[in-house]
């Protein structure tokens, strides 16, 4: 691309091109004129002048000792200017091929185009204007003949010295008639807006090409809608046409139906037909045998079109860049030839893995630019988006498919290949456990101080600390189920906040006025169910869980807010597992909901199954120390008093102990009962989290518990149980007592209590809307997605059992609920976002790197009764 | 929290001494004030003939989780330990041995200025204890009171009459019966062996404790036949139970999250760990096995994946061959007790640049593993569940890709030899499986085909001709690298 600009006189004088994003550099001894010409032509922003610099170091622009202060300084902006994308001209002598050294780096630096704009002046003319003015009039003459010998020395030189545009305006007249056109860069196609139909790596696949390009909708590559196809290179090698495939593609090009960026395999074929010396390995020997039987012209008229291909194209309004193999932002619409190998081979880290095949930096889990980046290179599985990018080489030459993205609908269209038509050196899916749809979990996922990034707006980074993270690494290695059979761990709730009703702790009351003044309208009042959490991952079978979940033998999971198995006994979980999914297929479901896998949150009960442990170390223990220490202390008590010693109320107070602690062994009691295998095992699914392709995150839950009680319904092994629930409209004092009343009379029946949770389920404070699970409506932060109020008796097993003494909870009402509302927003926002990144086929690290998250915040210190 | 200490008598040695003896009048109830609540003294029977005293500690639940949260208080070190739901307000714990030294503070010195001949006298005792926790169960508390002189009845306490599947609670009802002690004696003995008793979980930590115990002993704890539980239950566990609590704080309350107890998932370090080490013969074995096959595959920088508390990463350290040695943990608690068993920080510069330990995780990849000339697994795929094991797989063989591998896991076959050991019981708590030899080479031989290595089985320990040797060890050698190094050299 390198050119010397020989300009076309016109009338008025010479018009320069210059390319939108460059780095100009005025060349011309001193009094040249070169400060005039850049006002006159140039934005007074885009210029920097070393004059300038010095009076800023200096105080003095002409002070000569702070030269070099002032071009560190004349750099410094230059960089910044160059790294926002803006064009920069220097204005300095820039006579000396160092001082020109030094600024065709930064360019590189910045992949911006280094263009010479060259004025020469004889040097009696420089003298006088410099005599003219007084700052300049004690200049030796010498000084501007030295300048003057070096630009003459040095005009032969720029090209090679790296500037891309060369233009020398030949004195005084010359220059004073010039101007200057901006132009923009050849990879800069913002204007065009589409709508696309962006093609992946084709590698002579005629036929596949031609079928996609049908089902696209094209007729012997025109769109009757006008759409245009774009190409992310390697159209050839490997496969059996590729002059079909060139034919083709160059045809659409021609006619403007399509655009193509350079794959390194035209690069490579590019070289050979210039006569450079190739290998003629992956795949070429098949396209240099395939042109033999071509035409010399057509051969002719495919050197002249790869030589003609533009590394990357920047496409409707910057929303959209697509390249061959990757480009990470900083390069988008840039241009130098370290941008052009990025796009053409991506970043390579210069090691060769286990198959001798390059291994690729993955830069697309760093990308956090604004434009879509889509391209090909790497053969994927599925094509999956990932932080705004999408690989789109799904394969086809190795009998996978050829996957096309239509922009900006952003939906996939495919085909299959016809046949495996090149054996792949290294198997197109990974073996690596969780490898099947993009690569293993690594460590640098999870480990150490972490931010997680979300989509929700107000929660978009969520902070793991780093000892978090490390007792969570601890339970997630040794104790979870197998990550890729855990897409979710459901985040903590906080309780409503504290109630000064006589007597409790915590009441509905607050929960409804919460929610109100949240501007939340409706809510749900759902029972909570005496049991211990659980999440079931269900799919409809074996070979849907090899599929989507990439698990050889299970059918899916059950597991515990820790993520750990519920049972030992993987015969058992199998069998939980296949009730559900009777009922979901009894109840018409998979079809309903367009899956074959669906993912339940749910309380698994009796408590006791799960927590007995803790049953027996601490609740029991304590029923049974109480237990054995009151009849001996009232009755020693007693005698006392039968004696005549004044005990005063001391008896008194020791028998409301003791019925005290009789009631908390009873309300632990509520939680307990025996099962043999799954006899007398309960699951009360309240939330279906996701389906295929779709988190259900965001559907209201009066929606939500109609699917479950079809369900439920549909249930007849006993195993499922339905959630008992009332609606309640918060701004409404007659439905708030009635709120009021329904929990009171299930908590005195001695229930658990119950969960408030927004009718709309994804909701942000100031909306009543529902929202979707994108964005969660209204405009404020999201509000807590349920709020529990546990019963009276309940609270007993949490704060003790002579909490409910009016001294006591005096003290207890002083608990502090912030961090625990904090934490139940930063689980819930983690959870969604696993559940999104689940629900777009995101590969399993992206999913766990949420689901970890959530787990680690798990173990950060808040008050555990809260 | 309740006990009773009652006398019979005579109308020349009346019961009603009693009084006298631990300066509280029968007639009136006097209430104390200490740490943690009120401590009550009455007398519910006393006359001539039979005397009863009664202390009642009135505890304070809220006041004693409360007390624990500031720093540097005595209190309990974290919140999440402190649990509104405990026992003590009921079980006769260290808190009621508190209350009694307040209370009966000079009868438990033997004075008694009214009648000084008193305390020195022996008389019928008898002291009932219905809600005593006991770790070690009733029969170490007769293990611990018989010695002294006590008839003793312990009953244990059932959990829950409502579930008697669920067993007995640490708790017994405790009866103590002598005719040979004097009171002072008797209180000392509560004072000292309530605590010893008691599962020491809620400790709270002073430092002159030892003066206390030298004190509350004096005349009976030198001659105890436990005296060594004795005094380490009163002293040392206090320590280690608190630094313990410390360094496990996000795992207890990752425990609370899902209601179980942090036991369950805080077991990669062995309780007696802490205390004295004691190898056995089969855990020396098996290091020397190691050592002997890293030395004879050349390997200068090697991973201890798995490292637990550093016994392998101390030997290797002994060995100049062994330029770098990385000991690898999942569990910060394991690495914590593994950096202070090394004295890292207290090692000499040239010595500690060879050894670095660092938490990772065999169920992802991790690049500082790469570049090693061999990695040892020693007892470590059997923790693993077996659905969870490919993962592992992948990131040693297919990741980090030392050189050479050694694994090392149970024999299954070899339990039947074990005589501690039921049939059918694996040999740790934690064993997710055990292997026969079979089994084990089964899965060797297809991870050394997927990865490109070759694979070579050693025994470790005496290899008995029917069930085979309690360890097994595979040594895992990466295809073409034998090559490589002989062109090298």
């Amino acid at each position: 691309m390198t050119e010397t600009q020989v300009s076309t006189q016109r009338r008025g004088g010479r018009v320069l091109p210059v390319t939108d994003l460059s780095l100009v550099v005025l060349i011309g001894a001193s009094g040249s004129g070169k400060s005039t010409f850049a006002r006159r032509v140039f934005k007074p922003t885009e210029i920097i002048s070393s004059d300038f610099c010095r009076g800023l170091v200096s105080d003095d622009e002409n002070d000569q000792s702070a030269t070099r202060d002032a071009f560190d300084v004349l750099h410094y902006i230059a960089g910044k200017r160059l790294a926002a994308g803006r064009r920069t001209v220097v204005d300095a002598t820039s006579v000396q091929p160092d001082a020109r050294r030094q600024l065709i780096e930064l360019a590189k630096q910045y992949d911006v185009l280094p263009i010479a704009i060259v004025l020469d002046v004889p040097e009696e003319v420089c003298a006088e204007r410099n005599a003219a003015r007084t700052d300049r009039a004690d200049m030796p003459r010498r000084v501007i003949q030295r300048h003057t010998r070096e630009l003459r020395r040095s005009l032969r030189h720029l090209e090679r010295e790296g500037f891309r545009k060369v233009h020398v305006l030949r004195g005084v007249e010359d220059i004073e008639n010039a101007s200057v056109v901006t132009e923009k860069r050849y990879n800069d196609l913002t204007h065009l807006t589409g709508p696309f139909d962006i093609i992946g790596d084709i590698h002579g696949c005629a036929a596949e090409l031609e079928r996609l390009l049908g089902k696209l909708g094209y007729a012997d590559g025109v769109h009757p809608q006008g759409r245009q196809a774009v190409f992310v290179g390697d159209l050839v090698d490997r496969g059996p046409d590729s002059p079909g495939v060139l034919r083709r593609v160059m045809a659409m090009v021609r006619s403007g139906n399509a655009l193509c960026v350079p794959g390194n395999h035209e690069n490579k074929y590019g070289r050979h037909l210039r006569g450079r010396k190739v290998q003629h390995t992956h795949g070429l020997a098949e396209t240099i045998e395939q042109m033999e039987s071509e035409s010399e012209e057509f051969r002719a008229e495919v050197r002249e079109f790869i030589d003609g291909l533009v590394s990357h194209y920047v496409l409707d309004g910057g929303r959209l860049v697509v390249c061959h193999a990757g480009l990470p932002e900083k390069y988008h619409g840039r241009t130098s030839g370290r941008v052009r190998s990025h796009a053409l081979y991506g970043d390579t880290t210069g090691e060769t893995d286990e198959f001798g095949l390059p291994v690729r930096y993955p830069w697309a889990e760093d990308y956090r630019g604004r434009a879509a980046v889509v391209y090909g290179h790497t053969p994927v599985p599925e094509a999956t988006w990932l932080n705004n990018t999408i690989c789109l080489d799904t394969g086809a030459v190795f009998g996978g498919k050829l996957t096309a993205l239509r922009w900006p609908e952003r939906e996939l269209v495919d085909v299959p290949a016809e046949q495996v038509w090149y054996e792949p050196t290294k198997p197109l899916r990974s073996e690596a456990p969780g490898g099947h749809d993009g690569r293993p979990l690594d460590l640098a996922d999870v480990h150490g101080r972490r931010v997680v990034e979300t989509r929700y707006d107000g929660h978009n980074r969520v902070s793991i600390r780093e000892e978090n993270a490390a007792a969570a690494l601890e339970v997630m290695s040794r104790f979870a189920v197998d990550p890729r059979l855990l897409p979710y761990l459901p985040p903590t709730m906080a309780p409503t906040a504290t109630s000064h009703v006589e007597g409790y702790l915590e009441h509905p009351a607050e929960a409804f006025a919460q929610y109100a003044q949240d501007g939340v309208a409706r809510v749900v009042c759902e029972e909570k169910h005496m049991g211990s959490r659980a999440v079931a991952l269900v799919c409809r079978d074996a070979e849907t869980a090899r599929k989507r979940f990439g698990v050889d033998g299970p059918t899916g999971s059950l597991y515990t807010r820790t993520g750990r198995p519920f049972f030992d006994d993987e015969g058992v979980t199998e069998e939980i597992l296949g009730r559900i999914r009777t009922a979901v297929e009894e109840a018409g479901l998979w079809a309903e909901l367009d899956t074959d896998w669906l993912l339940l949150d749910a309380e698994l009960m009796p408590w006791s199954l799960k927590a007995s442990g803790l049953l027996r170390s601490q609740y029991a223990a304590v029923g049974a120390a109480s237990g054995a220490v009151f009849p001996g202390a009232l009755s020693a008590l007693e005698g006392a008093a039968a004696r005549g010693v004044d005990v005063g109320d001391l008896l008194a107070r020791q028998r409301e102990r003791a019925s005290d602690a009789a009631a908390f062994t009873q309300a632990y009691r509520r939680y307990c009962w025996t099962t043999d295998g799954l006899d007398g095992v309960r699951l009360a699914p309240f939330q279906i989290l996701a389906v295929q392709g779709r988190s259900l995150a965001g559907l209201p839950h009066d929606e939500q518990l109609s699917l479950l009680d079809r369900l439920v319904e549909h249930d007849n092994t006993g195993l499922l149980r339905t959630t008992r629930r009332l609606y309640v409209d918060t701004a409404d004092p007659e439905s708030v007592a009635a709120g009021v009343d329904w929990w009171l009379e299930m908590t005195g029946r001695g229930g658990e209590g119950m969960v408030v949770k927004p009718l709309g389920a994804v909701v942000r404070s100031g909306s009543t809307r529902s929202g979707d699970a994108g964005s969660g409506g209204g405009e404020g932060r999201l509000v807590q997605p349920g709020i529990k109020c546990r019963g009276r008796e309940y609270l007993r097993i949490i704060y003790g059992p002579e909490y409910t003494r009016p001294d006591n909870l005096t003290r207890l009402r002083g608990r502090f609920l912030n961090h625990k509302r904090s934490l139940a927003i930063r689980e819930y926002v983690l959870g969604l976002e696993a559940l999104a990144r689940l629900a777009e086929g995101e590969p399993l690290w992206r999913v766990h790197e949420a689901v970890f998250g959530v787990l680690a915040l798990e173990s950060e210190p808040v008050d555990p009764r809260l | 929290m309740f006990l009773t200490i009652s006398t019979t008598g005579t109308p020349e040695r009346p019961a009603t001494d009693l009084g006298y003896l631990l300066h509280k009048h029968p007639d009136n109830a006097q209430a104390f004030s200490t740490s943690y609540g009120k401590a009550h003294v009455l007398y519910p029977e006393a006359d001539a003939e039979r005397c009863t005293a009664a202390l009642l500690l009135e505890v304070d639940a809220v006041a004693l989780v409360r007390r624990g949260k500031g720093k540097g208080r005595g209190g309990a070190p974290d919140a999440a330990l402190a649990q509104y739901v405990n026992d003590r307000p009921y079980a006769a714990s260290s808190l009621l041995a508190v209350a009694l030294s307040a209370v009966f503070s000079s009868a438990m010195r033997g004075v008694c200025a009214a009648k000084p001949e008193l305390p020195s006298q022996t008389r019928p005792l008898r002291i009932e204890v219905p809600a005593l926790p006991a770790r070690g169960g009733a029969d170490l508390v007769r293990g611990l009171f018989e010695p002294l002189g006590w008839a003793v009845r312990a009953e244990p306490v059932p959990l829950d009459t409502e579930f008697e599947e669920w067993g007995d609670s640490r708790y017994v009802s405790l009866v103590l019966e002598s005719r040979t002690l004097t009171v002072a004696e008797a209180l000392r003995h509560l004072y000292v062996l309530l605590p010893v008793l008691d599962d020491a979980k809620h400790y709270w930590v002073s430092s002159d404790e030892v003066d206390k115990l030298l004190r509350a002993g004096e005349g009976w704890l030198a001659e105890h036949p436990q005296q060594k539980l004795i005094t380490s239950r009163y002293l040392s566990r206090r320590w280690s139970l608190t630094r313990q609590a410390m360094e496990r704080l996000e795992l207890v309350r990752l425990a609370e999250a899902d209601d179980s107890e942090v036991e369950e998932i805080d077991n990669a370090v062995e309780p007696e760990a802490e205390t004295e080490e004691r190898p056995t013969p089969l855990a020396v074995l098996r290091r020397e096995a190691i050592v002997t096959a890293l030395t004879q595959s050349g390997a200068a920088r090697v991973l201890d994946l798995g490292c637990g508390q550093g016994q392998l990463v101390q030997a290797l350290l002994k060995d100049p061959r062994f330029t770098e040695i990385v000991g690898v943990d999942v569990s910060m608690r394991a690495l914590t007790i593994a950096s202070r068993r090394l004295k890292l920080d207290r090692m000499g510069e040239r010595q500690s640049s060879r050894v670095r330990l660092y938490q990772s995780s065999l169920a992802y990849t991790d690049a500082r593993l790469q570049g090693y000339d061999a990695a040892v697994l020693s007892e470590v795929i059997e923790h693993l569940d077996l659905p969870r094991l490919p993962a592992l797989e992948y990131a040693v063989f297919g990741a980090a890709r030392p050189r050479t591998v050694l694994v090392t896991t149970p024999n299954v076959e070899y339990n039947v030899r074990w005589e501690s050991l039921p049939a059918g019981h694996v040999r740790h708590g934690d064993h997710r499986f055990e292997w026969t030899r079979e089994e084990f080479r089964g899965w060797a031989a297809a991870v050394a085909e997927r990865h490109h290595y070759t694979v070579e089985f050693v025994p470790v320990g005496l290899d008995d001709p029917e069930v085979g040797p309690p360890t097994q060890m595979a040594v895992f050698t990466l295809s073409g690298a034998n090559e490589k190094e002989a062109k090298a050299a």
